[in-house]
């Protein structure tokens, strides 16, 4: 191959952007200096996984989902219940939970999915909602809003505990997850949501079924938020029912927004951001809400496409401008 | 001079360098503030707990700087709102002991924020005083947690009494459906027959609801009714006293130490009068007898609250003094702040007049604090008496 | 039996008008701009707050109501001006981002000037429950009643009969004819935020004598009304009206009948069950797709 063939490849999003995000996360570890650098850093991680199964759903498909907090809690719950209450080992309840979460997502998915815009908007906060009442009320269970606590994750003898090695385990899912978002988006599975998310109606004339494909990545979104959940229990070791509130599903839907729609590295971009920014605004105490508001208002008003396509549309632009330049004669 | 006292000079010269560093060294640790390190939660729905526990932390570590400090060294107090969740209370929790360094921790306004941070600081071996209600968190005992406020047991424990007092058996609740409320429902669920009390109806409510008369006019039609009690807190019991009334239930309705603010009373206006509840002596401080043990500390810390916010003082702030105040008093009797040290004498802690109660903690028991820390409390005229 | 089912439904109509002048007020903005303005609760909030404010600075009621309904306003309109028009060509979902993070800075702002603890404030015309049918009322219930039905016969009145309520009209049935028979569009707007935070206002202000209010009540109330709204269906005054009174009743029906831990859940239930058989709503507008 000769060099401008790999510097091809290295600038597309599948090498290039996972080549990128995998030297990162190698060298973080170098910027962070103590334990909850690192909390932060595998809660970013974490909220990253979510965001970019979602930005599957809102910012590919074109859906929206106000209740994604609910698969999240319950993956956690899932994974708290089967392996504290009843022993199992942690992998199988991760596996099982996993498992009953996409079945759960299948059967409401189906008619949920007939709705459009707000509406689904709506159905999908309703059903967030739901669950989160269930996991509040049902306190014999789930513990109640207090939550219950979590035992370590177990593979056989090994323990995952302690910041450092739950870093790389979600380093190499994050990357994991990213990998196969853009595998799915550039299969003909991807092309296919992409004509669903300009128009459904030409879609489904060209052929596709507009139904199942949208289910399909209904799921898959669901997947990843319920796998997020299960891992994040066992690493806080607790949960609680607002992992499943609705205020929480906001958050997800703002970070996915606020990185870029349809953009996987947007939605990494926006999970960072957005689960850092209230450790960074801390110093302002009793202003901070005031400050976190006017920062979301303010990048979305000057960022309207979203940080990381905005930022490429900048640097796209800049780079044409150049052979302008030079053929001015300048 | 000859070479034996060049070496004896320099040796001096040696000696007295390393003295005066020595010196500055020890100023410059002596000088370093001991930190308190606490997470509240001062905005969110639990805002009526953190936001008076974080005025009266820095309103009392300003008074002891004041004062001197303790063992010479200035109290520094790093604060961290948690909002009400459980998630960044752990995160904070992570930061208070990793970035901040702090050498105890006084907070965790509610149950779960607090349970999510045990095994923190079990690992991380610092003593940790929580502000938060239900009794697991101090059964079984863990090694470093304590806690302040009298539990949620002890609350139905002292409201059963009284309801077996006035011979009241048949009894229904109507809980809120937060943590505060869902815990001191269940906690009453079990011991009520301690009491040989019965719950004949069970309703509960959201803490955001504008109106209860639906569940209410359940319970007043359950046949046998004899009493009511409300676990919850916030404004919606506020609205649940209205409600009570406006649909004309006669039984006497009980209250639970959540609603132990004047806020309540300013809420719920006149339909607050005849309801009962267990409180801290704090609200009816100017009536107690002088001989009171706790009279003189209830006093003084209400005239300091109030003078400084001119709003009105609020139990819940009280278990933010108790907190500090064990704490700090444990670093002066061990004359340090080494964890271990402190944690012991925190341990130790006996005949501590707080404003929770008279603590006198043990291994067994890291919360001190017995049946007679909750004073049985009737609003009458709109303000609060005591019950003899 | 029957005395219940009266409290039941006079309680859930009390409640349910609540809702339904927090779903006009998100319908209004939507007809304007297809966009759902979360920041809804908070002028409910505002409404609330800023009259016991003003009061408790010696107002008399009349004039602190009037200017806290003034104010709630004045913020809805600086929000329009600053945080949706700027960002006007952007997508629907950016926009509802920019209202999430308005509604989280209004909340900061109200804690700063205002406080976190809860106020009440006096009933308009007393306290005494009135008696009908075995089931009792609250005076400030028969208000937020009457009020509401009111509010409702104007808006019709505004929307039917008056120039600027026809534009208004004309520009959530199709903006570009709108333009084009020469409608200033972002006055309608400008306008729409301003009316439906006055709305919001309203609604905060009748209901804080029965309830109590604090910086964050909006939460609550705006995403009840959101769901109010879609239940009439997006766009539709009647639809949010009815939406809000059916939420409103199945709430207290749940609660007096079925569970009250779950009376919320059963609520949402409802909800997607109508939305299943009627994707857009009890009212709305069944429009064609365009190709």
């Amino acid at each position: 191959m000769n060099s401008s063939r790999i510097l091809t490849r290295l600038a597309s999003p599948r090498t290039g952007g996972l080549l990128a995000l995998a030297i990162l996360i190698a060298l973080l570890p170098l910027a962070l200096p103590n334990r909850y650098f690192y909390d932060v850093a595998i809660l970013v991680g974490l909220n990253a996984i979510v965001c970019v199964g979602l930005n599957l759903l809102i910012g590919y498909a074109g859906q929206i989902s106000l209740g994604h907090a609910g698969f999240f809690g319950l993956g956690a719950y899932g994974s708290a219940i089967l392996a504290t209450r009843y022993g199992w080992p942690p992998l199988a309840a991760l596996l099982a939970t996993t498992v009953a979460v996409a079945l759960l997502a299948f059967i409401v998915g189906r008619p949920i999915l007939r709705l459009k815009g707000h509406y689904l908007a709506m159905a999908t906060l309703g059903l967030g909602i739901i669950i989160f009442m269930v996991l509040t009320t049902e306190d014999k269970f789930t513990g109640g809003p207090d939550g219950i606590s979590v035992v370590p994750f177990r593979i056989g003898a090994f323990a995952l505990q302690g910041e450092h090695i739950w870093y790389w385990v979600v380093g190499v899912l994050l990357l994991l997850a990213v990998w196969l978002a853009l595998n799915l988006i550039e299969s003909p599975t991807g092309r296919a949501l992409r004509a669903l998310h300009s128009s459904e109606v030409g879609a489904e004339v060209v052929g596709i079924n507009a139904a199942e494909h949208k289910l399909m990545v209904f799921v898959i979104s669901a997947v990843f938020a319920s796998v997020a959940g299960s891992l994040g229990a066992h690493y806080s070791g607790f949960v609680t029912p607002s992992k499943a509130a609705f205020l929480h599903s906001i958050e997800l839907v703002t970070m996915v927004v606020f990185g870029g729609l349809a953009s996987t590295y947007g939605a990494v971009v926006g999970a960072a951001v957005l689960t850092t920014l209230p450790q960074l605004l801390t110093s302002f105490e009793d202003y901070e809400m005031m400050v976190f508001g006017a920062l979301m208002i303010g990048t979305m008003v000057f960022l309207p496409r979203g940080v990381v396509p905005s930022i490429a549309r900048l640097l796209a632009s800049r780079r044409k401008a150049v052979p302008d330049d030079k053929a001015d004669g300048k | 001079m000859n070479s034996t006292q060049t070496r004896s000079s320099f040796k001096r010269g040696l000696a007295a360098g390393a003295a005066a560093l020595a010196l500055i060294a020890g100023t410059a640790v002596a000088q370093e503030p001991i930190k308190i390190g606490s997470f509240l939660s001062v905005t969110g729905g639990a805002s009526f707990l953190g936001d008076p526990e974080k005025k009266t932390l820095e309103l009392y570590v300003d008074k002891i700087n004041a004062a001197g400090g303790v063992l010479g060294r200035k109290l520094q107090l790093i604060v961290y709102d948690t909002g009400g969740s459980a998630e960044k209370a752990r995160t904070f929790a992570k930061r208070l002991i990793d970035e901040d360094k702090v050498d105890v921790i006084v907070g965790g306004s509610l149950t779960g924020s607090t349970m999510a941070v045990v095994p923190l600081v079990e690992a991380a071996q610092i003593p940790f005083i929580s502000l938060a209600g239900a009794v697991d968190i101090v059964e079984p005992v863990k090694k470093w947690v304590f806690k302040t406020p009298q539990t949620d047991r002890m609350a139905c424990e002292k409201v059963f009494a009284d309801m077996q007092a006035r011979k009241l058996t048949k009894i229904a609740l109507i809980s809120g459906n937060g943590a505060f409320g869902k815990s001191m429902r269940a906690q009453c669920l079990s011991v009520a027959s301690k009491y040989g009390i019965q719950v004949i109806a069970d309703e509960s409510y959201s803490n955001g609801d504008t109106d209860m008369t639906a569940q209410l006019t359940k319970i007043k039609n359950t046949p046998g009714l004899q009493a009511v009690l409300n676990p919850g807190f916030g404004a919606t019991p506020a609205i649940v006293t209205k409600n009570y009334r406006q649909i004309g239930i006669t039984v006497p309705l009980y209250e639970s130490h959540g609603v132990a603010s004047k806020g309540y009373i300013k809420l719920a206006g006149a339909a607050a009068n005849g309801v009962r509840l267990p409180a801290g002596a704090l609200l009816v401080a100017d009536t107690l007898p002088a001989s009171d043990p706790q009279r003189a500390v209830l006093l003084s810390y209400k005239h300091a609250y109030e003078s400084k916010y001119h709003s009105d003082v609020a139990t819940f702030g009280g278990h933010a003094y108790d907190g500090l105040m064990i704490a700090v008093d444990a670093m002066k009797k061990v004359g340090s702040t080494d964890k271990a040290k402190v944690r012991d004498a925190i341990e130790a802690t006996h005949g501590f007049i707080g404003i929770d109660g008279t603590f006198n903690m043990t291994p067994t028991d890291h919360m001190g604090l017995d049946l007679s820390a909750f004073r049985m409390l009737e609003i009458k005229n709109g303000d609060w008496t005591l019950v003899k | 039996m029957s005395a219940q089912f009266m409290q039941y439904l006079l309680t859930g109509l009390t409640v349910g008008a609540i809702y339904a002048l927090v779903a006009l007020g998100f319908s209004i903005i939507f007809n304007a701009s297809h966009v759902i303005n979360f920041a809804q609760g908070e002028f409910v909030m505002i409404g609330g707050m800023a009259t016991v404010w003003l009061v408790a600075a010696g107002l008399p009621y009349l004039p602190a109501i009037l200017l806290a309904i003034a104010a709630a306003a004045l913020v809805g309109l600086a929000l329009e001006k600053f945080a949706i028009e700027p960002a006007r060509d952007a997508s629907v979902v950016t926009l509802i981002i920019i209202t999430i993070g308005a509604s989280i800075f209004l909340r900061g702002l109200a804690m700063v000037v205002w406080d976190k603890g809860f106020h009440a404030l006096k009933p308009f015309t007393g306290d005494t429950p009135i008696a009908i049918g075995g089931a009792t009322i609250l005076p400030q219930s028969l208000w937020v009643l009457g009020v509401t039905l009111v509010i409702v016969l104007a808006l019709s009145w505004f929307f039917g009969r008056t120039l600027l309520g026809k534009a208004m009209l004309a520009t959530s049935h199709n903006r570009l004819a709108a333009q084009l028979v020469g409608i200033n569009v972002r006055m309608v707007l400008f306008l729409s935020f301003g009316l439906s935070a006055a709305l919001g206002a309203i609604a905060g202000i009748l209901i804080a004598p029965i309830t109590a209010t604090s910086y964050d009540v909006g939460i609550m109330l705006g995403l009840k009304g959101f769901a109010a709204a879609i239940l009439g269906g997006l766009g539709s005054g009647i639809g949010a009206v009815v939406g809000g009174l059916v939420l409103g009743i199945a709430e207290t029906m749940s609660a007096g009948y079925l569970s009250s831990a779950y009376k919320d859940a059963i609520a949402f239930v409802i909800i997607l069950v109508v939305l299943f058989f009627m994707p857009s709503g009890l009212f709305g507008r069944r429009g064609g797709e365009r190709v």
